[in-house]
């Protein structure tokens, strides 16, 4: 088949813009699928593969103080492998040249050995050497943040006393994967750190000699933790235990699961429109390109060729095809894919990239894309070979033309011949016509969905700080403060306004669900934190009862009017009932919310409050943190500027560069298919352009008729592409709606002009081309060759 | 009609029947209309010979030829090639047959533009039995210099050359030529025609010519003349006349 082959060849280097913008197609279905389910899968590697080397801890509990007999106790739980018992101190450091107020945690570690549980990957130096009271291990996040390494010191504030501990090692721990501060929605690697110390040293210099304040304990294989958690409450209940929870409840980790959740939504939803789309789109394109080879086919089979023999031949143009883009599109997916897994080990803290592109993510991709290809051009080819050639080679018979609604009409006489044609061709071919509105629609589509999310994650971010969190600097208070406290702060440099709140720890339980969080009691007319509806409208605070965000109220399956039950997780443990009195619209956290009063009735207290919020100058601010920094019941000091650029900063870094490599893809597809549109459309009506310059049409005219075509499907498949569009960004929305935040599902008026802008300048773009063609056409041997 | 079957025993009565047809009808539905290519035609074409079906546009010359060939199948009647009924033939060997027996050229050449004259042969010959190199093929029609020029490096009567070097490469029993001097002046037609005789003399190809041009008639051996679906007349010429002497 040696000439057949070379015919191939030919064919492939002759359609090599048509082949090109098809492998474009074809690479970005097979890209979006590989990334996507690559980085999933090598975040979830990476990081099961770091739990268990590292024995990451199933049940953690905090308690008050407990003699370290009590450890004992706990290690003849039932079902329970490794216990850890430790010190854990809330610290306040400074860090040589950085202004700002830093906090953190301190755990120990026992005295020259790794923990059993939650163990420690040490990255750079080593533990804190056995009886070295002055040493320490930094979370990475912390030493790179304010580049420290292995014999830098640090100054740490234990219980008021101050101490320099120089750095023995940079580690990694499974507990802080996502390390973040006790009030924070997003780390901020240069105001919290997390290190470790000899458990001694640190028991002395946090009072707890002989004591401990913290659980972790690792479970026997098939174990579940709620038996194990109800023995643990009984036992530390008498020693201030505020109650244990397990892996699913555990900071870090939930983060860490949130985020997978959403890279598998992404996973899933964007790679099944892309996928999809190309797929559709490659059925119509091999089809096309084969039918326009119709009478090639004719003269084949009458030399004798096999059916057999021509589907062969046009499967293997199709393979060439397939395998162009496939390969393309598997190295840009496996490139791509491993740079985001690189952008989310910035956020998650692992020991190293277990990095795996797997044999049926890249089976399915390539089979889907092949597949339709596949069908398509069979379709087709079927279709050419099922005639005898005698009339394969004849051209088709005329169409049926008749007059329309349109021609009736008393407009029609004023439309030229050219346009005439036009409209008429598009009316007739309806199938052809619906096909290639679709095929530019799904671009338009493709196009909004890449891109809506930037608008949305912009519109969040203001709408959290904008109109619900309007102060400036976030105070916690070590322990409940009387509420006269707030007259001390509004007295401080360059505070104009001071607000005070309480915040509890709970877990909220309806039926079987339940959520752990925390209900923060805002004063009943609070100017710094707003709490608004779906439409933004202001909610006003009830005197009793509880508020919370309609996605917790979603979770937990409860309706305003129901009673939730609350557990209370600070101080005296107890359960109460707290009916629901509405829900709160808030893209960010999953909280409750109370009338701070009714919320210290609720806990049967005075007017305590769990810090304050104050409106600062700015140009005071440096003196503000000083006066601060001595105060004694400030446990932290948290700028709500800063916290703002920081959720930009990993909404950028994470959701919105999936989206730009979704966008890139988009724009990939739609160009590809535009083009192709056009390129066929083309050479569909070669020999009628070609009759038309011959009876006279000028140049001018003739091109009218492909760009008019073109135009005309163009501004039809514009709104359809919005309709398509907004529904996938509707479901793309839905599937990533998690915990930490909900990009609101808000389609603005730019991502439907960038959607529709995308798809006019493709379509301008191919236009131009088509058009350089027009001006080469020859009319003498376009109207030769054919039939 | 009643005489036709008289007419053509009358003819052939010393020589091997190579196709013989009886009744054959076909009908296009084509768009909105309705047309009946043939309406009934019985004829037959004998081995070695050359035989020019002669017919205005439109009285279903090609039809017939196509359906000799087996680019088309019939709506009624038979097609015996050699006794075998191709009527009743299946895909499969109605492919074989296109493929081992028959040389089909066509009035618009019908290349593959993206292969060279060479490459259009070597497609045939590439899957025939006992072929001639195209290179053979290409000189016999005289286009050895020519041979890796494509399609639109081409003239016309170049390509219809090409197209007959394609059709004989395979050493078919019949070949079967429609209109093949259509879209060519007298002078390249006069080429055309050689070349078609020649392979005619020398291999002894039984051949079928479609044509409207009355005078390439007289390089026939025998005459069939059509007209409106049916054979209206035929008869033997006396001598063939060469190609070279014919003129328009």
């Amino acid at each position: 088949m040696r000439a057949l082959n070379r015919k191939l060849f030919r064919d492939l280097s002759t359609l090599k813009g048509q082949v090109a913008a098809i492998g474009v197609v074809i690479a970005a279905g097979v890209m979006t699928l590989i990334v996507f389910m690559t980085t999933l899968d090598s975040l979830t590697l990476t990081k099961d593969r770091f739990y268990r080397d590292f024995q990451f801890a199933d049940v953690f509990a905090d308690l008050k103080r407990a003699p370290n007999s009590v450890g004992e106790r706990l290690r003849e739980v039932s079902g329970v492998n490794h216990v850890e018992t430790r010190v854990h101190a809330p610290i306040r450091m400074e860090v040589p040249d950085f202004g700002d107020p830093v906090r953190g945690r301190l755990i120990s570690l026992p005295d020259g050995r790794q923990p059993n549980v939650n163990r420690l990957y040490v990255r750079e130096g080593a533990l804190p050497e056995p009886g070295r009271p002055d040493q320490v291990a930094v979370n990475e996040v912390f030493a790179e943040a304010h580049d420290l390494g292995v014999g830098d010191c640090l100054t740490v504030i234990i219980r008021g006393s101050m101490e320099t501990l120089a750095i023995a090692g940079i580690v990694l721990s499974p507990e802080f994967v996502y390390q973040l501060g006790p009030a924070d929605l997003f780390p901020d690697y240069e105001r919290y750190g997390v290190l470790w110390m000899n458990e001694r040293a640190l028991a002395n210099a946090y009072g707890m000699d002989g004591a401990f304040n913290n659980v972790v304990l690792t479970l026997q294989a098939g174990v579940v933790p709620g038996p194990v958690i109800d023995s643990l409450d009984q036992i530390l209940a008498p020693y201030g235990g505020i109650g244990a929870y397990g892996r699913e409840d555990q900071m870090s980790h939930r983060f860490v699961s949130d985020e997978l959740d959403q890279v598998r939504a992404m996973a899933t939803i964007l790679p099944a429109i892309f996928l999809g789309v190309a797929a559709f789109l490659l059925h119509v394109l091999m089809g096309r390109i084969i039918r326009t080879q119709r009478e090639q086919v004719a003269v084949l089979k009458a030399f004798g060729y096999t059916n057999g023999e021509i589907a062969f031949h046009y499967a293997l143009l199709t393979g060439v095809i397939v395998l162009l883009g496939s390969v393309l599109g598997i190295l840009l997916g496996a490139w791509a894919a491993d740079g985001l897994a690189r952008i989310y080990m910035e956020y998650f803290r692992f020991p190293e990239i277990g990095f795996r592109v797997r044999g049926w993510v890249i089976g399915l991709a390539v089979a889907v894309a092949g597949g339709s290809a596949f069908f398509g051009a069979f379709a087709a080819v079927r279709g050419a070979v099922k005639l005898p050639p005698a009339e394969a080679m004849r051209p088709p018979a005329p169409e049926r033309f008749h007059r329309g609604l349109l021609e009736r009409s008393p407009l029609w006489r004023f439309i030229g011949q050219p346009t005439r044609i036009i409209l008429r061709n598009l009316s007739r071919h309806r199938m052809k016509s619906a096909l290639s509105v679709s095929g530019i629609a799904l671009s338009g589509a493709l196009l909004l969905v890449g891109s809506y999310q930037f608008n949305a994650v912009d519109h969040m971010i203001d709408i959290q700080y904008r109109l619900i969190q309007r102060m400036d600097v976030h105070l916690t208070f070590t322990d409940p403060t009387p509420e006269r406290s707030i007259g001390e702060l509004r007295h401080q440099p360059g505070v104009r306004y001071a607000e005070g709140y309480r915040s509890v720890p709970v877990r909220l339980v309806n039926r079987g669900a339940s959520y752990q969080t925390s209900i923060l009691g805002i004063e009943g007319d609070s100017s710094l934190r707003g709490l608004i509806d779906r439409r933004h409208r202001p909610v006003a605070l009830p005197p009793e009862g509880m508020l919370m965000t309609d996605y917790l109220a979603d979770y937990l399956g409860v309706f305003p009017g129901d009673q939730v039950e609350v557990e209370v997780l600070e101080g005296h443990r107890r359960t109460v009932s707290v009916p629901l009195a509405g829900t709160v619209d808030e893209p960010i956290g999953v909280s409750a919310y109370m009338d701070r009063r009714a919320l210290n009735r609720l806990m049967r207290e005075g007017p305590a409050l769990s810090g304050a919020w104050l409106l600062t100058e700015r140009r005071e601010e440096r003196a503000l943190y000083g006066e601060l920094w001595r105060m004694s019941r400030i446990a932290s000091i948290g700028l709500i500027r800063d916290a703002e650029s920081n959720i930009r900063e990993h909404m950028e870094e994470t959701v919105l560069a999936f989206m730009a490599v979704a966008l890139l893809l988009a724009c990939s597809i739609a160009f590809g298919v535009i083009y192709n549109n056009a390129r066929i459309a083309l050479a569909e009506r070669m020999r009628e352009l070609a009759t038309l310059r011959v009876l006279g049409f000028s140049r001018g005219e003739v091109a009218w008729i492909l760009i008019g075509e073109i135009a005309l499907l163009t501004v039809i498949a514009i709104p359809l592409g919005w309709v398509l569009g907004t529904l996938f960004a509707w479901s793309l929305s839905y599937a990533m709606s998690v915990d930490m935040f909900r990009i609101p599902f808000i389609v603005t008026t730019w991502t439907y002009a960038f959607s529709a802008a995308g798809v006019l300048v493709a379509s301008f773009l191919s236009v131009l081309l088509m058009v350089r063609r027009i001006r080469k056409l020859d009319m003498v041997s376009a109207l030769k060759t054919g039939e | 009609m009643t005489s036709e079957p008289e007419i053509t025993s009358h003819v052939s009565e010393r020589r091997e029947e190579v196709f013989r047809t009886e009744g054959l009808t076909k009908v296009y539905v084509m768009g909105e209309v309705t047309i009946h290519a043939l309406r009934g035609v019985n004829m037959a074409l004998y081995a070695g010979e050359l035989t020019v079906l002669l017919g205005a546009s439109g009285c279903g010359k090609s039809t017939l030829l196509n359906i000799l060939g087996g680019l088309d199948v019939a709506t009624g009647g038979t097609v015996r090639y050699r006794g075998r009924d191709l009527t009743r033939a299946g895909e499969r060997e109605l492919t074989r047959y296109r493929r081992y027996e028959v040389g089909f050229v066509f009035q618009l050449y019908n290349m593959i533009p993206s292969l060279t004259a060479r490459e259009n042969v070597a497609i045939v010959t590439e899957i025939a039995r006992e072929p001639m190199t195209p290179e053979e093929a290409l000189a016999l029609v005289g286009l050895d210099d020519r041979m890796d020029h494509f399609p639109s490096q081409l003239s016309g009567g170049q390509q219809q050359r090409v197209a007959i070097a394609r059709a004989i490469a395979k050493r078919p029993a019949v070949l079967l030529c429609d209109e093949p001097t259509g879209a060519l002046d007298s002078k390249t037609s006069v080429g055309v025609l050689q070349a078609i005789e020649n392979i005619n003399r020398e291999l002894g190809t039984t051949t079928g010519l479609i044509t409207h041009n009355e005078v390439i008639g007289e390089m026939a051996d025998r005459v069939i003349r059509m007209s409106d679906g049916k054979v209206a007349e035929e008869h033997r010429n006396p001598s063939r006349r060469p190609p070279a002497e014919l003129s328009w």
